[in-house]
């Protein structure tokens, strides 16, 4: 549907300030590391400094000995018996038998200041004796590896695989060898991706507090206060509804903080002490070290295509570390690898594998850029090598509604032709390119979710309206819920407030991941601002002595729906509020559901570089994001994703990368050294928001925040072939490896 | 009966089937008549799937199955 | 190890605090006097986050001892608004939409408002260096430029 085709709406579209933008361009805005208690503490963590080894004894006794020191805690102050994903959660928050990789915690300790939590950290004296480790996934799949942890595996991994293999899959569908038969080409290539850090620049940071009788309180930067509720229950055993989670604004996420890193430490130190509250601040050396990157990938794709462009069958098998503990996105980088193109023969087969590193978390799109830098990558040497464009490529192949997806189910409403006709279309395509220069194109994809979700929408007795809803607002998710419910309710913008509320407040959320918080919440919002105006519609009929029925909402205001149903003035929202504790009460909406009907997302993305052959420096010169958005509520803040998606994905294309020495130690934990984009390395990035909206949402939602990352990966790897020749298959592209590859040419 | 598809390394659970039959009206009868027909599937239905129906990744437990839906089970989906 | 009596000059205001002898700058702000707005991104001088005005000097705080600010002057974010009007850079950010999270942008602010005192026509590339050492992981600095090329016009426009 072309955009002129829309129902024109008041609101839904525009692009008003941001209702929390004052507090935040002011220094008010508070942050998990901006709230302080009375008689708090100051905490500090004791990590390893070893990629694997046997803890042997801990002495606190210097430390404690320090005057103003009030708690040390170790793995011994936690309950045991736990298993599964608890365990793991309990184990990556503070170290059992093992350390599990440089930066795990060992012991952590709370003082009255914050030096002296950290003098206190220095005295603990830990005993360790050092363990074979291994950090690179297709080492640590080798028969022989170390192994990290036995019984770690899951039922998926079948008898007689390697000891550090904890998840298997294989699925797809057809005859994979008949379809290659078909084919004019088929190529197979591996590719290999390092692990990335989300790079929020908020440090993790919360202040807890915990009493002898179980009930506590947190202030804590995440992006899911229930997530960090139920974790930090499960970790210390405690009763969940006993623990009332606050979140603070939160200083980026992007996957990062959906999980718990150390927040169950500060709230066990704060048992400790009497209950006093502990304020825990992560430094970015320990964000690095020790919280979610993501996965590092080794991949193997194959594919047949025939002389036209046509793809005839497609493999893929992925070995991805997640670190010492299960859940790397393996299956997700599967499903989303092939996603955009129509498939009948194909194959994915896919291991999770433990290395001696930290436990990954989710980051933006989990899975899919790896899989895109894979299939992407190969594509584009198989469109060089039988000439075909590699646009009328992916217009050959491209998913449409109806088609059966790579991963197995049929696609309703997707965008991904009308993605990469305006693609076609756009004016960076026909920009020149001078010596050294080159265009460079990839697909990406992100399916969208929709969880748990539980919003109350309250009318005030001025007629103005507030929603509380339980996912933080990481990049304007209060503007574009607060512009569907004014839409909805028929009043001005700024007549709605929208609070991100805490655990006590509303039924359970799932965080702000999935690309879910305007879909999902702003869903939820809508029905329970229907819910309001069919209350509203019911006190203005008994006023008018009228059935309800017979009145209708619009322009903000009850109106008789039609002649039949009496001549009375409109009775605005303002005035039927105003009357609200002598008709009836409180007038408010609610609505909690996992909402149905969630849209999945394709991008295209563009990009030209230029490579100094001297240096094999890659520089971005235009950059180009075409997305579907369903429908842009707040497009600013659509386009704001797009680019900053965008923006991660040149980083880890570029320049980011985990890097470890000989002996599994991160040697590059500050951000002078994990160097991410700066506003000098990039250009403007241009965005076209395509809208082919989604029936599954009032206004035609599809969530936006994660499919930019995808594309990224590939297209540049494909941009510095098309400039130089060169065939970049391991990430990052840095200079020294982009140098070499040209050299290796000859 | 629901036609359920599974992914191709479950077929060691299902004796080599690709999709099995079960007897049920609702997401949540699927899983349970999986768990009882298959007991080897037990522990990966109860680390989190997702079923898909017709394209759309079922909400709950209680979602009834359409008569002829395509019907097929996926690992958890989770995002960031 | 005892504490320092530090007397110093913050957003106009003359304050006193007793400060470590290897407390930060940036700590004495946030944790002695309550200013939070200036933030912590590493600790090590590399995301800008915490930046502040010291004399006039574009700084960042967590690189500067808090006993080294005595008898200074300190400009921070929350000085940047006048008599409850918002400073053009900080209106231009909130319209361009160039925050997302906006854990960057106080010190972002302080960065710009520098730069434009030093330079009140910068180009896009001179912009986008001077903001060099000001990371922003959520936008990828378009907006902000823009918004920043904006500002700078609109102050042009005031003082002809």
């Amino acid at each position: 549907m072309a955009k002129d085709e829309f129902k024109e709406y008041r609101l839904v579209g525009t692009r008003p300030d941001r209702p929390d933008g004052l507090d935040k361009v002011t220094g008010r805005a508070r942050y998990g590391a901006d709230m302080s208690a009375p008689g708090m503490l100051w905490a500090a963590v004791v990590r390893s400094p070893h990629a694997h080894a046997k803890i042997l004894k801990i002495d606190a006794s210097k430390a404690e000995a320090l005057d103003g020191v009030k708690a040390v805690v170790t793995r011994a102050d936690f309950p045991t018996g736990l298993t599964g994903e608890e365990w793991n959660l309990q184990e990556n928050t503070m170290a059992g038998e093992k350390a599990l990789y440089d930066g795990h915690a060992v012991a952590a300790v709370a003082a009255t200041s914050k030096l002296l939590a950290e003098e206190a950290a220095r005295l603990i004296e830990v005993e360790y004796e050092v363990l074979p480790h291994v950090i690179d996934v297709d080492d640590a799949i080798k028969p022989d590896a170390p192994v990290i942890r036995e019984g770690a595996a899951n039922a998926s991994v079948p008898e007689g695989m390697p000891p550090n293999v904890v998840q298997y899959l294989d699925f797809g569908r057809g005859d994979i060898e008949a379809g290659f038969a078909e084919a004019d080409l088929v190529s197979e290539k591996t590719y290999k991706t390092e692990a990335t850090h989300q790079g929020y620049i908020e440090p993790h940071a919360c202040l807890g507090q915990l009493g002898e009788d179980g009930k506590g309180e947190m202030w804590v930067c995440t992006q899911g206060q229930w997530f960090i509720r139920k974790m930090c229950s499960d970790v210390l055993g405690l009763d969940t509804a006993q623990l009332r989670v606050t979140p603070s604004e939160i200083g980026g996420g992007f996957g990062g903080k959906t999980t718990i890193f150390m927040e169950p430490l500060s709230l066990a130190l704060s048992r400790k002490a009497g209950g006093k509250p502990v304020k825990l601040v992560m430094s970015r050396s320990e964000v690095l070290r020790a919280t979610g990157p993501t996965a590092s990938a080794s991949m193997d794709v194959k594919i047949g295509m025939k002389k036209d462009g046509t793809i005839t069958a497609a493999r893929a098998e992925f070995r991805m570390q997640g670190g010492a503990f299960p859940g790397s996105p393996v299956d997700m980088a599967l499903y989303c690898c092939f996603a955009p193109y129509k498939l009948e023969n194909v194959q994915h087969i896919g291991y999770d594998v433990l290395a001696n590193r930290p436990k990954c978390a989710a980051y933006r799109a989990p899975g899919s850029p790896m899989g895109a830098f894979a299939v992407e990558s190969l594509l584009d040497e198989m469109c060089r090598e039988l000439g075909v464009d590699p646009m009328e490529m992916r217009l050959k192949n491209a998913v449409v509604e109806g088609d059966t997806a790579s991963y197995g189910p049929k696609y309703g409403s997707i965008g991904l032709v009308e993605t990469l006709e305006a693609t076609k279309a756009h004016p960076n395509l026909k920009a020149e390119l001078g010596p050294n220069q080159g265009r460079g194109m990839a697909s990406g994809y992100w399916f969208n979710h929709n969880g748990e979700t539980s919003v109350s929408l309250a009318i005030s007795e001025d007629g103005t309206a507030q929603v509380s809803i339980g996912t933080p607002d990481i990049g304007g998710s209060r503007a574009s819920i607060a512009l569907m419910t004014a839409e909805t309710l028929g009043i001005p913008y700024e007549d709605v407030r929208v609070n991100v509320v805490e655990t006590g407040a509303l039924g359970v959320n799932e965080p702000t991941h999935g690309s879910r918080a305007t879909f999902a919440s702003g869903k939820a919002a809508v029905i329970a601002a229907g819910q309001a105006i069919k209350e509203m519609c019911k006190r203005a009929a008994n006023e008018w002595g009228i059935d309800p029925e017979a009145v209708e909402w619009a322009d903000g205001a009850a109106q008789p729906a039609g002649p039949n149903a009496g001549k009375f003035p409109p009775m605005t929202i303002a005035e039927i509020a105003g009357k609200m504790g002598s008709t009836g009460g409180p007038i408010s909406g609610h609505h909690e559901s996992v909402p149905e009907g969630v849209g999945a997302s394709f991008g295209c993305h563009v990009v030209d570089v230029e490579v100094d052959p001297e240096t094999g420096h890659v520089k971005i010169l235009r950059y180009l994001v075409v997305q579907d958005a369903g429908r842009a509520i707040h497009p600013s803040y659509v386009e704001g994703q797009y680019q900053g998606g965008a923006a991660q994905g040149i980083g880890w294309a570029l320049n980011e990368a985990y890097i470890y020495d000989e002996n599994g130690k991160l040697q590059n934990s500050v951000f002078l050294d994990y160097r991410v984009p700066v506003a000098s390395d990039l250009p403007m990035i241009d965005t076209v928001i395509v809208e082919v909206p989604n029936p599954g949402h009032p206004y035609g939602v599809r969530g936006v925040g994660e499919t930019g990352i995808t594309p990224p990966l590939p297209a540049i790897a494909n941009a510095i072939q098309a400039a130089t020749g060169a065939r970049l298959h391991d990430l990052p592209m840095s200079p020294p490896k982009v140098l070499a590859a040209i050299k290796a040419m000859g | 009966m629901v036609a359920v598809h599974l992914w191709s390394s479950l077929t060691r659970f299902t004796d080599g089937a690709r999709e099995v039959d079960i007897d049920a009206q609702t997401v949540g009868g699927v899983l349970d008549g999986l768990k009882s027909d298959y007991p080897g599937l037990e522990p990966i239905l109860d680390a989190g799937v997702s079923v898909v129906i017709d394209g759309e990744i079922a909400t709950g437990r209680h979602v009834e199955i359409p008569e002829g839906a395509e019907v097929v089970l996926m690992q958890r989906l989770k995002g960031g | 190890m005892s504490k320092m009596h530090v007397t110093t000059t913050v957003n106009g205001d003359t304050v006193e605090f007793l400060a470590d002898p290897r407390e930060t700058l940036l700590d004495s702000l946030r944790d002695q006097l309550g200013l939070t707005g200036t933030k912590e991104g590493c600790g090590t001088g590399d995301c800008g986050a915490c930046s502040v005005r010291l004399d006039g000097t574009l700084v960042c705080s967590c690189l500067v001892l808090g006993v080294e600010a005595d008898g200074k002057r300190i400009d921070t974010i929350e000085g940047m608004s006048e008599d409850g009007a918002l400073h053009p850079l900080q209106r231009k950010f909130i319209e361009h939409a160039a925050l997302q999270c906006g854990f960057c942008t106080p010190g972002i602010l302080i960065a710009a408002k520098a730069l434009l005192e030093e330079n009140s026509n910068p180009t896009e590339e001179e912009v986008r260096y001077w903001l060099a050492g000001n990371l922003c992981r959520c936008t990828g600095y378009d907006k902000i430029i823009r918004a920043v090329m904006d500002a700078a016009a609109e102050l042009r426009q005031e003082a002809a």
